[in-house]
């Protein structure tokens, strides 16, 4: 499963133009507190977050993961934005809450495996 | 292969750059064909202590020399120090100020993630002067 085919079917919107939507899902992660996801997210999954400024692409980008999904209609800030454009890390909304999405999330990975 | 260095200069405050030294230091590590996990825990250790100048000093500069063996990083800021070294490495304590909190930092869990992801990890701090933290990451096993 790639960032694109759960774009799809979680209906999400994507913030940056250059998002690499091939990028290949692995899993997912879900949390607010950066020292938590920096020190025990991994490769390939997916970010679910609250957190709408620069230093989630940071996050993201130093661990290789594969989308961050702002979850609540939260909104990127502009220099989160920029970020992303240059990273090219997808940067996805929704309006649902983490615990709704992350069970969907949950439910198509656990199908593809 | 000979060793390598690089320096950093940080200044606090500045989290729109925080990460580059990291960003910099995994591509590095990356090239040299380190081990996936290896250049994880030195990323996890680099970037939590950049943050920490970030948050807490008002400038600081990072020292990183890589040879065959191992990475050391230095990280030598001025700025208030720590008083009780001890504390700062218990998980959840933090003196992070309420601005660095809403942005999801200052959890207190920022030396305890450089303990766990380093082979050694040193803090010394001068109240009103400034910290110094030396982290150490073996490159082979």
């Amino acid at each position: 499963m790639v960032v694109n085919d759960i774009v799809k079917k979680l209906n999400l919107k994507v913030f940056n133009k250059n998002a690499d939507l091939n990028l290949e899902v692995k899993g997912g992660f879900v949390g607010d507190l950066l020292s938590h996801v920096m020190g025990n997210s991994d490769e390939g999954q997916v970010w679910l977050t609250v957190q709408t400024h620069k230093n989630v692409l940071a996050i993201a980008s130093l661990n290789d993961l594969s989308a961050i999904v702002l979850i609540d209609n939260q909104q990127p800030d502009s220099k989160m934005l920029e970020a992303a454009e240059e990273e090219g890390i997808p940067v996805l909304g929704s309006d649902k809450s983490a615990f709704h999405l992350g069970g969907e999330l949950f439910g198509l990975l656990e199908i593809s495996s | 292969m000979s060793g390598i260095t690089f320096t950093y200069k940080i200044e606090g405050g500045d989290f729109v750059n925080a990460g580059k030294a990291s960003s910099e230091i995994k591509r590095t590590l990356k090239q040299l064909n380190v081990a996936q996990k290896t250049i994880r825990r030195v990323v996890v250790s680099l970037y939590e202590a950049e943050v920490n100048i970030v948050a807490h000093a008002h400038r600081g500069n990072i020292d990183v020399a890589i040879n065959s063996e191992n990475i050391s990083i230095i990280l030598k800021d001025e700025g208030p120090g720590i008083k009780d070294i001890d504390k700062a490495m218990e998980v959840g304590f933090s003196t992070a100020s309420p601005s660095v909190i809403s942005m999801g930092f200052g959890a207190g869990m920022g030396l305890p993630n450089m303990k766990k992801n380093s082979d050694y990890l040193n803090v010394e701090s001068e109240v009103g002067v400034g910290t110094t933290v030396t982290i150490k990451v073996a490159l082979i096993e």
